[in-house]
């Protein structure tokens, strides 16, 4: 089936601002007759609740947080892209449009990529104005930074702490709306199935984390903001709850998942210390503003950094890159360091490093410069690695960290299911294959406070309100398959932990998966899958009873949909025949090592139905048209 | 704790852990033993090794709270003996590591002990207290759309720079779990303050302090008498002049409106 993402028309720069108007509304004396399900409390799910709830709206959120603040938005360090050009440096709507464009090597659409760059404005604006304390310069007025794939100083910032300063903001918002009675809150709850009902999404069915109670709760329309799946590295940068349950769920009720191979691999981590090790710590992309990357001329150097003269070192950024030198995005720069470490010049235990160093900044612009810059970021390496930035070059190595595929969904962010909405990272909308520094955070914003309030409330004009109750026979049937799903996994009492079992998936995804695929190691990804799917369903061990506060429970059955959701992203991976953004085959590249797309015959989003677990998904294809960019092969050099 | 740092090889702890199976049940201390501890591990992940014997072992797994383990998300929240998130500056539980024991330490580990945080298992404890606070007026109400261009105002450096100091705050609740007096002082002093010292928030400061002093009340918070154990335990380092700022933002709430009054006469 041929999908259409049903963009507006006409000159791009009149897009959004045609459909606004084309839009239907809801006469504000019935908008509290509508009950809107927000599941998620990141920058989407909370700008969402908070913002329809402003309107009137009768919305109901949810998070397996003990608070909305928690959410993993809180993580995003370095800042939120925007168009304001306040530094006069040439940067534009259409530059921001241009450049999210070019970063996603070509695979989202114009006319979603358009709008958020036209919003992006007004988000810096309304966090002004709740109280966001963006970095400013001493004349008073907002600061700015340069990021990865950009040539203009557009990222506004807070410190290292942009998206807890972002999230707080919207938080507050929400936490208004819970007091003025327009939203309640429901923490500690997780969502385990979608019900839908006559075709359309109707409730979600969920679990109390604390009681162990799973009930449903109904609503006029469903909105996922439950963010990515990258965990199915098992080690990423994700906080530890981060999963892809709630949009696997809803796939499993016949939402399409598009681009699922579409993750991105972060340059600048820490690398991995050890087999026990749980997480992995990004240090925020905007280091490489004032941070070199290198690596030794010579392979298998043993000198300590420090000791290495100018001339054995290889700045191969700057050499590869000369134009975006250290700035490079970020796949790009991750397969660089890996293409060194493979190259026997790694740095580090293992081989597995490359340095970032800021001798050079140091001596220009003194340690306090450096330290006011990113001072948390170096202490937050000292604490992890005891080592001192200042002093010696930090060692970083790329490691898995966002998403930039997800739920299909058209240009209001609709799903396929009629009333399941998608917003943020849990969406596949406008990053590409590619996305830049700064963007996430902007995408969930802009989704959350400038689109969704629209085009919810358009979808909503057209339909009755309350027309599913909590005792509907498709709510029953949904709470009896996950009370069914919840025992099955309890009476399991096998002789391997969840964690054992998802370290083993995580290792064969970041091996076969992960920062370069090729034909074969895809094939035989999608061979060993299922194999752990059958051990995890014949020997894992999950103490407890299901009626608690059980985490092994959660985590469980967090694991057991990530298996399943591999093997998707691997046959995503293989049938793409070429290499764009953050899906690299070997296969397809240019001699220098660069991606090799094929638009010829892959310019278009995979959106993928389910068929059963352990069957073969449907391919339905979107096609995308470039009427405002001209397709061409990206060049940072 | 010790803060010596075991270079070589790997430790064994003993650790004594508080158990308690749900809310309002009767806890204990268990004593567990965490063995092939290596200096690079952090608590957090010398917790884990112990949960996975203990699953193995077809026992129960310690129960605690912890998302991104990098110390920004606050939901961590472990008292390590006696001191809420062991007692390493500015660092939360999750970003602790073991470099900071010694082979054959023993600690102590246990929730956070507060009236207005109830145990919810093992080591996890209902923090909505917090969020409370925050709904009664940690907000500035700029409804979505409809606000001036962000540069209209310019606001000093200084005041940016104090406002984002006392916005670093986690929520993790560390300060009220320190305070002898189970007070959230630190807490609503940073949120007040982050808010009245920008321009943006000054109509309503007198309105917000007095809501948020209120709910600190009927939360089961205790008041400030001047331990600062608050700042000593904050993983992000808040400083009490922001309770001398909550203080005085009451103050001149009481003189500017009849907004505090009701507080202040103890309704």
């Amino acid at each position: 089936m041929i999908l259409d993402g049903k963009c507006p028309t006409g000159p791009i720069e009149k897009t959004w601002d045609k459909h606004r108007f084309d839009m239907k509304l809801v006469n504000p004396a019935n908008k509290r007759k509508y009950k809107i399900l927000v599941v998620g409390t990141g920058l989407a799910g909370a700008s969402a609740a908070a913002t329809l709830g402003e309107l009137g709206y009768n919305v109901e959120t949810f998070c397996y947080q003990d608070s909305p603040r928690r959410a993993h938005s809180i993580a995003a360090q370095g800042g939120i892209n925007a168009a304001k050009n306040y530094p006069n440096d040439g940067d534009s709507i259409f530059r921001l449009f241009y450049d999210t464009i070019k970063g996603g090597d070509f695979r989202a659409r114009e006319a979603d990529v358009w709008r958020l760059a036209q919003v992006s404005n007004n988000i810096i604006d309304q966090c002004v104005a709740q109280g966001v304390p963006f970095a400013r310069d001493y004349a008073g007025y907002l600061d700015t930074r340069s990021f990865g794939g950009a040539q203009v100083s557009r990222t506004f910032y807070a410190r290292g702490q942009t998206g807890q300063q972002l999230l707080l903001g919207a938080y507050s918002a929400l936490s208004r709306q819970i007091k003025a009675g327009t939203v309640t809150l429901f923490p500690r709850t997780e969502m385990l199935d979608l019900v839908v009902v006559d075709g359309e999404a109707k409730g979600i069915t969920v679990r109390d984390l604390v009681t162990g109670k799973v009930r449903c709760h109904t609503g006029d329309a469903v909105l996922l903001c439950t963010g990515g799946y990258v965990n199915v590295f098992y080690l990423s940068t994700n906080a530890m709850g981060c999963s892809v349950t709630a949009i696997w769920k809803a796939h499993k009720k016949g939402a399409y998942f598009a681009n699922p191979c579409y993750t991105q691999i972060h340059p600048t981590c820490i690398p991995q210390a050890g087999e026990y090790q749980s997480k992995l710590t990004l240090m925020s992309e905007s280091l490489r503003n004032d941070g070199r990357c290198w690596v030794p001329r010579k392979k298998g150097e043993k000198r300590p950094a420090n000791e290495i003269p100018e001339e054995d070192r290889d700045y191969y950024l700057e050499r590869k890159y000369p134009s975006f030198g250290n700035l490079a995005p970020r796949d790009i720069a991750s397969r660089a360091a890996k293409e060194q470490c493979d190259d026997d010049r790694g740095v580090g235990p293992g081989g597995r490093g490359v340095y970032l160093d800021f001798r050079d900044s140091i001596k220009r612009l003194g340690e306090d410069t450096i330290r006011e810059r990113y001072g948390n970021l170096f202490e937050m390496y000292e604490r992890i690695t005891d080592e001192n930035g200042y002093k010696v070059p930090m060692r970083i190595y790329p490691a898995p960290h966002y998403v930039m595929g997800g739920l299909w969904v058209d240009y209001n962010l609709m799903s396929n299911i009629p009333g399941l909405f998608v917003l943020g990272e849990a969406n596949f909308s406008v990053h590409g294959a590619n996305r830049l520094g700064a963007s996430a955070l902007m995408q969930g914003l802009a989704d959350g406070y400038f689109i969704i309030p629209y085009t919810v409330s358009h979808y909503l004009a057209q339909s009755k309100p309350g027309k599913v109750q909590e005792d509907h026979p498709e709510c029953r049937k949904s709470i009896g398959e996950v009370e069914g799903s919840t025992k099955r996994l309890l009476s399991i009492n096998g002789k391997r932990t969840v964690t054992d079992l998802m370290r083993e998936l995580g290792t064969l995804m970041w091996e076969n998966v992960g920062m370069t695929r090729s034909k074969e190691s895809l094939k035989e990804a999608i061979e060993k899958i299922p194999a752990i799917r059958e051990e995890f369903w014949k020997n894992v061990k999950v103490s407890g009873n299901g009626a608690d506060f059980n985490q092994q429970l959660e985590n469980a059955g967090r694991t057991a949909d990530f298996i399943e959701f591999a093997e998707l992203l691997a046959r995503d991976a293989l049938h793409r025949n070429e290499s764009c953004g953050g899906h690299f085959r070997v296969e397809y590249q240019y001699e220098d090592g660069e991606a090799r797309r094929d638009d010829a015959n892959y310019c278009y989003s995979a959106a993928w139905e389910f068929k059963g677990v352990g069957k073969e998904p449907e391919l339905h294809k979107e096609p995308l048209k470039f009427e405002n960019v001209h397709l061409a092969v990206r060049s940072y050099k | 704790m010790s803060a010596q740092t075991a270079e070589h090889g790997t430790m064994t702890l003993k650790l004594i852990v508080w158990r308690q199976a749900g809310p309002g049940k009767q806890g204990r201390f268990e004593t567990y033993t965490a063995k092939n501890i290596t200096p690079h591990h952090s608590f957090l992940e010398m917790l884990d090794v112990v949960n996975e014997e203990l699953i193995l072992e077809g026992k129960e797994p310690i129960a605690f709270d912890h998302d991104c383990r990098e110390g920004i998300c606050g939901m961590c929240s472990q008292v390590v003996n006696g001191v809420p998130h062991g007692g390493q500056e500015r660092t939360t539980v999750c970003q602790l590591h073991m470099r900071k024991f010694k082979d054959g330490d023993t600690i102590y580990i246990e929730p956070w002990r507060a009236r207005a945080f109830p145990i919810l298992k093992d080591l996890v404890v209902d923090r909505g207290a917090l969020d409370k606070l925050i709904q009664e007026g940690g907000y500035i109400s700029a409804r979505t759309g409809g606000v001036p261009d962000a540069n209209a105002t310019p606001i000093s450096k200084a005041d940016a720079d104090y406002s984002m100091d006392a916005a670093e705050c986690i929520g993790c609740g560390a300060c009220v779990a320190a305070c002898p007096n189970g007070a959230a002082m630190l807490f609503t002093g940073a949120k007040v303050a982050q808010l009245a010292s920008l321009p943006q928030g000054q109509v309503e400061a007198p309105v917000r302090v007095a809501d948020m002093i209120q709910a600190m009340q009927e939360c089961g918070f205790g008041n400030c008498s001047n331990h600062y154990e608050c700042q000593a335990a904050c993983p992000k380092g808040i400083d009490v002049k922001f309770i001398a700022r909550l203080n005085r933002e009451f103050l001149k709430a009481l003189f500017k409106s009849k907004a505090g009054s009701h507080v202040f006469a103890g309704e």
